[in-house]
């Protein structure tokens, strides 16, 4: 039986991401507790608010220590999943880094405003069982200012002015930059891949 | 508004969605947004006090924050207009559409949704000239609104007035443009569209 635990890491957008999981026939729990999170079978740590905000809310909570203990599939979603790095340029956050490398601002340029909002397209770098059913070239939903470029953890890219990490994996941490919430169809794949992982 | 409507809309919708209408403070946006909602929409209660819009943006970021203008063009040029939900209310708020344009982007509106009301509801096309002259002053996502008819309109209103996107209700609503066969259409055109 699945047992998927939102991560309650505090802010407005979770409903969206709890409702998404249902659609998929999943009954998700929010928890900030360690208990329940060492329980669940696949835990996602959504992200909301600035990074340097959300490592203080982790850390309150004692997660940003208990996360890269977790051996259940886990993935990061958004800021979640900037999260997952060492450190980020936002208020030059100390994260949680159980991934390698650092998140960084978008240079804005002409008629590539920041943050990058709105529908990309990813494109596959290799196979991953994530991906299953997603082909290069599908849309997903993306809101930020900040990215991770492309290293040895990148499974999927999309391009704004220069490939960024969209899709990240390494052993059970996973994180996606783009919203599965709000990415349609493509989305909704992606989750349910991300919930068949064990 | 009814919260409710809000959450139930997004329990079966997987794309993002923005509220508008009833939203007058942060509490209020707060709210709608952990409802499901993905952005909120402000139009009277932001000519009312403009700080709002400042207010809404440092709380959750620009990219929630959509500003909506109504715009008609009045012997003394565009001018936005204010409580046009309500024809006895509807008046003009004196202010010039562009320079309301440019102040609120640097209040912190993320998204701007120029409605053109001479032509809202004619379904004779878009209000290009005055589109063109909104996009000069508008680095952010800017959405054409008013006088879609037929498919050819959004195709014109994407290559002349280079809008980021069109708004429509009226030609979706009584099934006389289906959105899946103008997606068809505008990919065709050349404009880029998720299909």
């Amino acid at each position: 039986m699945k047992n998927p635990v939102i991560v309650a890491s505090g802010g407005a957008n979770i409903a969206s991401l709890q409702y998404a999981l249902e659609r998929l026939g999943s009954r998700p729990r929010l928890s900030a507790d360690s208990k329940e999170i060492e329980a669940a079978t696949h835990v996602i740590l959504p992200g909301v608010g600035a990074a340097q905000d959300a490592m203080m809310r982790l850390d309150g909570a004692g997660l940003s220590s208990l996360i890269p203990q977790l051996s259940q599939p886990v993935l990061g979603i958004c800021l979640g999943m900037q999260l997952l790095y060492e450190s980020s340029e936002e208020q030059d956050a100390r994260c949680i880094g159980v991934l390698p490398g650092r998140a960084r601002r978008f240079e804005p340029a002409s008629g590539r405003p920041v943050p990058h909002m709105g529908w990309n397209r990813l494109r596959a770098l290799h196979d991953h069982p994530l991906l299953a059913g997603i082909c290069d070239g599908d849309y997903a939903y993306f809101v930020h200012s900040y990215a991770l470029t492309p290293s040895a953890e990148t499974v999927a890219v999309s391009d704004y002015g220069a490939d960024f990490s969209a899709v990240v994996s390494r052993g059970n941490f996973h994180g996606a930059q783009f919203h599965p919430e709000r990415s349609a169809a493509t989305g909704a794949k992606f989750l349910a891949n991300f919930l068949g992982l064990s | 508004m009814d919260r409710n409507w809000v959450r139930r809309v997004a329990r079966i919708l997987d794309i993002p969605f923005c509220v508008a209408g009833g939203i007058r403070s942060v509490a209020d946006a707060e709210e709608v947004l952990g409802c499901g909602a993905e952005k909120v929409s402000i139009n009277s209660p932001a000519l009312e006090r403009p700080g709002l819009i400042d207010d809404l943006a440092q709380r959750f970021g620009t990219q929630c924050v959509v500003v909506g203008i109504d715009s008609l063009a009045t012997p003394d040029g565009w001018r936005v207009h204010q409580y046009t939900g309500d024809t006895a209310r509807s008046r003009n708020t004196g202010r010039e559409t562009l320079a309301w344009l440019r102040e609120i982007q640097q209040r912190g509106a993320g998204e701007i949704v120029l409605n053109c009301m001479d032509m809202d509801g004619v379904r004779l096309g878009y209000d290009l000239n005055q589109l063109a002259a909104a996009r000069t002053a508008c680095d952010v996502p800017l959405v054409a609104s008013g006088g879609a008819g037929v498919p050819a309109h959004f195709a014109q209103v994407f290559r002349d007035a280079r809008v980021d996107a069109a708004l429509a209700a009226g030609v979706f609503h009584d099934g006389q443009i289906g959105i899946p066969a103008l997606k068809q259409y505008l990919g065709a055109q050349g404009v880029e569209v998720r299909l």
